[in-house]
């Protein structure tokens, strides 16, 4: 060969020993301090990006089409990460902007993909969000959309709101905020009436994967007899039935029960740090009782809520409810001994977190390790603050801004006996050999769990029997022969 | 080769007259421009007529991912003892993290690296520029993943519009830490779809790798590199096997399973065999130019291609190999006929309709009319002109192509044409399976697999029988 003048480097092996040494080195504590001290790599997170929180609000209300300002393949990423989860369809679309669009802006590709998407999809409303590219070129969406309405590119009084959601800062909770944000301010504009009231009230449940969570906050608020809009509700886009025929828009909070919720009779948000901005919105525009209440994971925190409900509407707790609670707090006293002073690690997104420690430290389980990927100072004094409220919070931890490598480095370090969170917790979960309970988004690799809920008393009873069904499975699965018994 | 026997009720005017319907609901521009990407098939022709890999026209609802997509997702991520550095903001990385399926040997963390390494752009990043974090971040990988071979820099969208020069900051790190160092800018705006990253990427393996080491063992008059296979579910296990039966010594895997070293010495085999051309036919045209190195598309769906393949691979070597191949088909041939006499009974006369990215539709076609099950639509994500080239011989005529095809026009389609299966992505799994149609992922060969060889097609045909014939499609009509 001609290239003989250059010298060319051998094919190496890594020796059996060299592997063998940092196969150790990986789960000690010198690596553990080398892992924590690293400042600008970040590896296996568990958040993901601004886009895909507002694509989960912007295809939540009936007849919506959720519409990507930006590059094509975001929009499919964004598809495809809410299909593995849920195993539903994803409906969204993009205006695909490419290099010309670098150099022009995005607003010719905007008005395309407005006036197609309208034609093709016959959407009632187009809520439109940013990926990097125009965010970085500075594109100004309040007037392309403008530009678009008076081009009667698409009808004038189609609802287009939009939020300006970069990638390069929050996560995707704060892009759910903002969308919602966004969509309220567009739909309410000139709806307030002084002295009106719907009489409803306005449940926002944050950023969750979890349709069976919804579906109970709605069976809660229907046993109390109080009327709602739920802003907004996944529930049945993402959790449709198979009846031989697609429905591209299944579902949704219906457009005109959003237009009115600025009348309504009071404002619950079930997760401070993914409905931030969108309560300072509402604080300030909307008639009735706000308030932002802690998710109702376990007994304490759905007794808050229910208390709260029954304190706005004037309700009394239904004896369904309190049957429930007894049901709940039954099964907790049964199987407490199976949790009680075990260990574990829970990563997840903010409100998430605050909620799956709440419920371990009622079981009187130790929520050793608490992690967040992206997370302010404000919340990590939360949840300090909930852990010093309780005994079995003592000597826990909370980290925020560290990932799922980190994480895999505690774990190896000091041990716990179960792991909570989403996949991507699997892997190390699989490398410390502790049982992973997933619970939060996305779970991309087990089936119905997104249909399971595990907010309220029911949702106590659910985390529970997962939890310590596995445990025992565990112990029947590995314990020597003398000690396999026919009872646990 | 004989022409397929046509599809009950398709005729090239049918097919036709279903185009222009579903064209003519569309907005007069975007009818325009889609038009000319979905045809009719005639397969004598020399020049397929569908257009192909031009932009996504906006708004339609296209199934395409980016530069970004093609090149981590694809031609990198499989790469194992590779960090592999998504350069930007954190949701490119999260999405494209274990979503492909390229499965690998390894300790992860250790001597593999199935994970999502990104330097999460902020805000400061944006304004300041991200060169710097870069090079820190590759310092603090090295530090951590000490068994790593290489790194690549896999540009996100952001990169490339505030000007960072990643090129500038591989190559200083490249000799700092004395590793294979390599840069892509594949930014997601870039091109109109996947495509143009698998392409960049095969670019910056002839930049920055191929020629740069040597394998430890003298060359020999077998030696061969598998290019194009991403062992998906395990695919390259099924099919290296089967290349080192019939005698062959397969020196490198581009990329599934693959080890940088092993690639960058590739100009040293004796033949490369393709089976993803579209993503890798770039460097095996390099190599063919630089070091003369032949190549050869073979096929490894269903019984039929692979015994094809197996003897025009024999062609190129000597006696010993062509009776190699000669007695590993008859080995196989027992085997394949037992499982096609316990499917085909059941598939015989099934339709399906396709849609994947750039290689499957026209590459699976022979498997599944090994099942008895016939093509009656076939399209490509980012398929280009040689591509459908490729496709329109293996289409009985009148069938129905489509290039880049939206949702709204493959619902119309499959409406229209009532196939039996319809094998596309996880964007489209669910729309066609809640109107009750049987469905298989086929990028990701719906979390089952490997579907290469021998191994593979009895597994791609139990998994074919399967949905079509699932119980469960029974019960969707309710009875009330």
């Amino acid at each position: 060969m001609s290239e003989a003048a250059v010298k060319l480097k051998k094919v190496t092996e890594h020796s059996p020993s060299e592997i063998e040494k940092v196969k150790e080195w990986i789960n000690s504590e010198d690596y553990k301090e080398k892992n924590f001290a690293r400042t600008a790599l970040v590896v296996n997170p568990a958040h993901a990006c601004q886009p895909l929180g507002a694509q989960m609000v912007a295809t939540s209300f009936e007849g919506s089409l959720p519409f990507v300002h930006g590059s094509q393949g975001c929009a499919s990423y964004f598809r495809s990460t809410f299909s593995r989860h849920y195993r539903e369809p994803a409906a969204a679309t993009c205006d695909a902007m490419t290099e010309d669009g670098a150099v022009f802006g995005g607003q010719n590709n905007l008005f395309e993909g407005l006036e197609n998407a309208y034609a093709l999809y016959k959407p009632k409303m187009m809520p439109v969000y940013t990926t990097c590219m125009p965010e970085v070129i500075g594109d100004d969406l309040t007037a392309f959309i403008k530009n678009a309405k008076q081009k009667e590119m698409v009808p004038e009084e189609l609802p287009i709101p939009y939020a300006n959601t970069p990638s390069f800062n929050g996560t995707h909770i704060h892009g759910y905020d903002a969308m919602l944000r966004s969509i309220l301010q567009d739909l309410t504009q000139d709806q307030k009436i002084e002295g009106k009231c719907t009489g409803k009230l306005n449940l926002i449940p944050g950023f969750d994967g979890n349709v069976g969570n919804l579906r109970e906050y709605k069976r809660i608020c229907e046993l109390m007899d109080i009327p709602y809009t739920m802003l907004a509700d996944s529930s049945d886009v993402f959790d449709s039935g198979c009846d031989g025929e697609y429905k591209l828009y299944a579902g949704g909070t219906k457009i005109e029960d959003a237009a009115e919720c600025i009348n309504g009779k009071a404002t619950i948000s079930l997760q401070k740090y993914s409905t931030a901005n969108t309560m300072k919105f509402i604080n300030a525009e909307f008639s009735g009782d706000k308030e932002v209440m802690p998710l109702p994971f376990g007994v304490k925190k759905t007794d808050e809520l229910i208390l709260k409900l029954s304190e706005l509407f004037d309700k009394p707790v239904p004896e369904a409810l309190k049957k429930e609670r007894a049901l709940a707090v039954d099964a907790m006293t049964d199987a407490h001994q199976y949790l009680h002073g075990r260990k574990f690690a829970v990563a997840g997104d903010p409100d998430y977190l605050l909620g799956i420690v709440s419920f371990l430290l009622e079981m009187g389980a130790i929520p050793h390790h608490v992690l967040c990927s992206r997370a302010t100072k404000k919340f990590k004094k939360e949840m300090d603050a909930l852990l010093e409220s309780s005994p079995f919070g003592e000597g826990c931890t909370c980290y925020i801004n560290k990932d799922l490598w980190h994480m895999r480095s505690l774990l190896v370090t000091d041990p716990v006996d179960g792991i909570i969170g989403d996949t991507h917790a699997k892997w190390a979960a699989r490398d410390a050999g502790i049982p992973l309970f997933r619970i939060g988004f996305p779970i991309i690799d087990r089936v119905n769990l997104h249909r399971s809920p595990v907010v309220g008393y029911q949702g106590a009873i659910n985390m529970l029997t997962m939890i310590a069904n596995k445990f025992l499975d565990i112990k029947d699965e590995t314990c020597e022969d003398q000690w396999f018994e026919m009872m646990r | 080769m004989a022409e397929r026997k046509p599809v009950k009720g398709v005729t090239i005017e049918s097919t036709e007259k279903l185009i222009a319907e579903t064209l003519a609901e569309m907005p007069e521009k975007a009818a325009k421009k889609r038009a000319p990407h979905l045809g009719a098939n005639e397969p004598t022709v020399s020049s397929c007529a569908v257009k192909s890999n031009k932009k996504v026209v906006p708004g339609v609802m296209s199934q395409r991912g980016c530069a970004y997509a093609g090149a981590k997702g694809v031609v990198w991520g499989p790469i194992r003892d590779m960090v592999h550095v998504s350069h930007g903001p954190i949701g490119c990385g999260v999405y494209s993290w274990g979503t492909r399926r390229n499965l690998m040997q390894g300790i992860p963390g250790v001597t593999s690296f199935p994970m999502d390494f990104t330097s999460d752009f902020q805000e400061r990043d944006i304004v300041y520029g991200g060169d710097q974090k870069l090079e820190k971040l590759l310092r603090e990988a090295d530090e951590l993943f000490p068994l790593n071979k290489g790194m690549s820099i896999l540009s996100e969208c952001p990169v490339g519009l505030i000007g960072d020069d990643i090129n500038a900051t591989a190559k200083k790190m490249e000799k700092e830490l004395d590793k294979l160092v390599v840069p892509c800018n594949c930014e997601g705006f870039r091109g109109v779809s996947q495509s143009l990253g698998h392409h960049i990427s095969n670019d910056s393996i002839r930049d920055h790798i191929i020629g740069k080491y040597e394998f430890t063992e003298k060359a020999g008059p077998y030696d061969v590199a598998l290019i194009g296979d991403y062992n998906i579910g395990g695919d390259v296990w099924a099919a290296k096997p089967i290349l080192e039966e019939i005698g062959l010594n397969v020196k490198s895997v581009w990329t599934g399973d693959g080890e940088v070293e092993k690639i960058a010495a590739t100009h040293t085999v004796k033949l490369n065999l393709i089976h993803c051309y579209r993503s890798m036919n770039y460097m095996c045209k390099v190599m063919e130019e630089k070091w003369g190195i032949p190549w050869l598309e073979y096929n490894f769906f269903g019984p039929t291609k692979i015994e094809e393949s197996l003897r025009a691979i024999g062609e190129l070597f000597d006696d010993k190999i062509k009776k190699n191949v000669e007695k590993v088909i008859k080995k196989y041939r027992k085997e394949m006929d037992g499982v096609i006499a316990q499917y085909k009974p059941r598939l015989d006369g099934k339709t399906a309709m396709l849609f994947v990215g750039g290689l499957r539709p026209r590459h699976t076609i022979g498997a599944y009319e090994d099942l008895g099950i016939q093509i009656t639509g076939a399209g490509y994500e980012f398929a280009h002109q040689d591509d459908y080239d490729r496709t329109a011989p293996e289409m009985a005529k009148g069938t129905l192509i489509y290039d880049d095809v939206s949702e709204f026009e493959l619902d119309k389609f499959v409406e229209e044409l009532k196939p039996d299966l319809v094998g596309s992505g996880i964007k489209e799994k669910y729309v066609f399976q809640k109107a009750g149609i049987p469905f298989r992922q086929m990028h990701s060969w719906d979390y089952s697999g490997p579907y290469h060889g021998y191994e593979g097609f009895k597994i791609f045909a139990r998994d074919i029988d399967m949905a079509i014939n699932s119980p469960t499609w029974g019960l969707v009509k309710s009875p009330f």
